[in-house]
């Protein structure tokens, strides 16, 4: 079996099944299925779990990149969009559940709520902020789109962002739990912000090493290539 | 489409042998070693039937919220910040002895056994709503007495024109403590006036029966045209004060949960509207309703606040 057939067969079946397991358990607590509870409020527990799942599968989306470079597997990469349209899936799941079975189709209230309260309304853009990148998230768009593609999902840094904001914030007191996903969320962009700064460094020593025998030449003339670092 | 809880009988939620075993562990260890400073400890009167009159005058008609919503869902900070936290964890509550001090601007001080300051005392059973800040509400049939006559046994002074209550503080009962979410002990207070209205109620039952540990026993406050924080749990000490108290959600948060902390719909906490609440247990798609001027008590209490800007006293 190739590598590409044992993602198409194995890896990525087995990764959706995975992503339908919360979506199940929120099925069963609703209808009373296996006997799940969701004990005596199970509007606000289903509400928060589904947010909870969409934060969880955006941080494992955005762990993709690391963990590939980490550890080599770069074929890991194949499995990105399929988490990224799973978090999508949970946060209108989210958004639905809030809208229909907390506010009963409000939608005075939720006018109000968004326009309000920040937390709503931070988490409110977080979503809308998503619906390019799922739309955008075929090869065809892929291909269509080419460099800007890279830079439209640029997005999902500050869609993070905003949900791990969102979450804190609307925590009465204990903040101990959105305090975890800060970390993480903090981790993975940390990552990257490191990475930048290595490649650009890296870069500027490439550019100053190619540099250097003309730069001896000219020294005289600028300081274009001054060295920043030594 | 309804979600059904399944029915828990209260034996299951918070099983009597374990504690009553651990209790007898307990009683043997003071035995042996601290008995002469210790009480020794009870059996947990948690869940036998008391003696009421039902007092229909100050009794909602709306069906009570059941047993297991009401033991099952509660905002106990001492028992850990889940809603089902302290079903799971309260049992580590010793309920029995328990004695209150009374301090402050009153001519009757000192400590006493709760057997006492509840003898000769009747109890009612008054089925109030209760709205809690985090916009949910429930129905529920407290049994208790009211404030005032508990209040007056103390002879409060002219002096007297608060009532600071204050709740037990014992990490090793309460493990919720170890936790900095609030300034340890939970501290809750009433204007005087407040304290004297004949809706505010010293709770020590609820269906009919000894208040489970969850529920803030063996002694809670509850005041039912506020929101539910300012009904403190497991009080162990009731002063007098001419200063108005400093209480624990004032104190944690003093833009959100202010001294009064009286139901008003159109004083929105800053994160969320108080406009509607969810009625806990009502069926899908027909929980939200208004939330009432003072809960629906405004007839009973508005006159408390006569002249009084409750935007700026919230």
């Amino acid at each position: 079996m190739t590598l590409t057939q044992r993602y198409r067969f194995i890896y990525k079946p087995l990764v959706f099944t995975a992503c339908l397991l919360p979506l199940a358990w929120l099925a069963c607590g609703a209808f009373g299925w296996l006997g799940v509870s969701l004990g005596a409020d199970p509007v606000k527990e289903l509400e928060h779990e589904a947010g909870k799942t969409a934060l969880n599968l955006l941080l494992l989306t955005l762990a993709v990149t690391p963990v590939r470079e980490l550890t080599g597997l770069s074929q890991l990469v194949r499995l990105r969009r399929m988490l990224g349209l799973f978090a999508f899936f949970y946060v209108v799941l989210h958004f639905a559940i809030y809208l229909v079975l907390d506010l009963e189709l409000n939608f005075a209230t939720l006018g109000g709520d968004i326009a309000k309260r920040p937390y709503i309304t931070i988490g409110f853009t977080a979503l809308l902020l998503l619906i390019p990148l799922a739309i955008t998230s075929t090869n065809g768009m892929m291909r269509r789109l080419g460099r800007r593609w890279q830079q439209l999902h640029r997005l999902v840094y500050l869609i993070a962002i905003l949900g791990v904001w969102h979450f804190y914030w609307q925590v009465k007191r204990d903040i101990r739990e959105p305090l975890i996903y800060v970390g993480i969320l903090a981790l993975l962009l940390g990552y990257r912000v490191v990475r930048a700064w290595r490649r650009r460094r890296a870069a500027a020593a490439l550019q100053r090493g190619a540099a250097a025998p003309t730069a001896a030449i000219t020294s005289r003339s600028g300081s274009a290539t001054a060295p920043e670092r030594t | 489409m309804r979600f059904r809880v399944p029915r828990i009988a209260p034996s299951e939620i918070t099983p009597q042998e374990v504690y009553l075993s651990r209790r007898a562990l307990l009683a043997g260890a003071l035995a042996t070693g601290a008995s002469a400073v210790l009480p020794a400890a009870e059996p947990s009167p948690q869940g036998a039937p008391l003696n009421f009159t039902v007092n229909s005058q100050y009794s909602v008609k709306e069906t009570p919220n059941k047993f297991e919503e009401i033991t099952t869902y509660n905002n106990f900070y001492e028992f850990g910040t889940d809603k089902d936290s302290p079903s799971h964890e309260a049992h580590t509550l010793r309920t029995r002895p328990w004695s209150v001090n009374v301090y402050g601007e009153a001519e009757v001080h000192g400590t006493f056994d709760l057997e006492d300051l509840l003898k000769g005392q009747a109890l009612e059973e008054r089925i109030y709503r209760f709205r809690c800040v985090e916009a949910w509400s429930m129905v529920v049939p407290w049994v208790g007495i009211p404030l005032s006559n508990l209040l007056q046994r103390f002879k409060p002074t002219s002096r007297a024109k608060y009532v600071e209550f204050t709740t037990l503080y014992d990490p090793r009962q309460m493990p919720g403590q170890r936790v900095p979410v609030l300034t340890w002990p939970y501290v809750e207070g009433l204007r005087i006036d407040e304290a004297m209205h004949p809706l505010t109620l010293m709770v020590v039952g609820l269906y009919g029966r000894v208040l489970p540990n969850q529920d803030g026993a063996p002694l809670r406050l509850i005041v039912p045209w506020k929101y539910g924080f300012k009904g403190i749990k497991s009080i162990v000490k009731i002063g007098f004060t001419a200063v108005q108290p400093r209480t624990a959600w004032n104190v944690a948060a003093p833009d959100e949960y202010g001294f009064y902390a009286n139901v008003n719909p159109q004083v929105d906490h800053p994160r969320w509207s108080q406009a509607s609440e969810r009625r806990i247990g009502a069926p899908f798609l027909a929980a939200r309703r208004p939330t009432l001027p003072f809960n629906g008590y405004a007839d009973q209490v508005a006159s408390l606040y006569q002249g009084m800007d409750l935007r700026r006293y919230f």
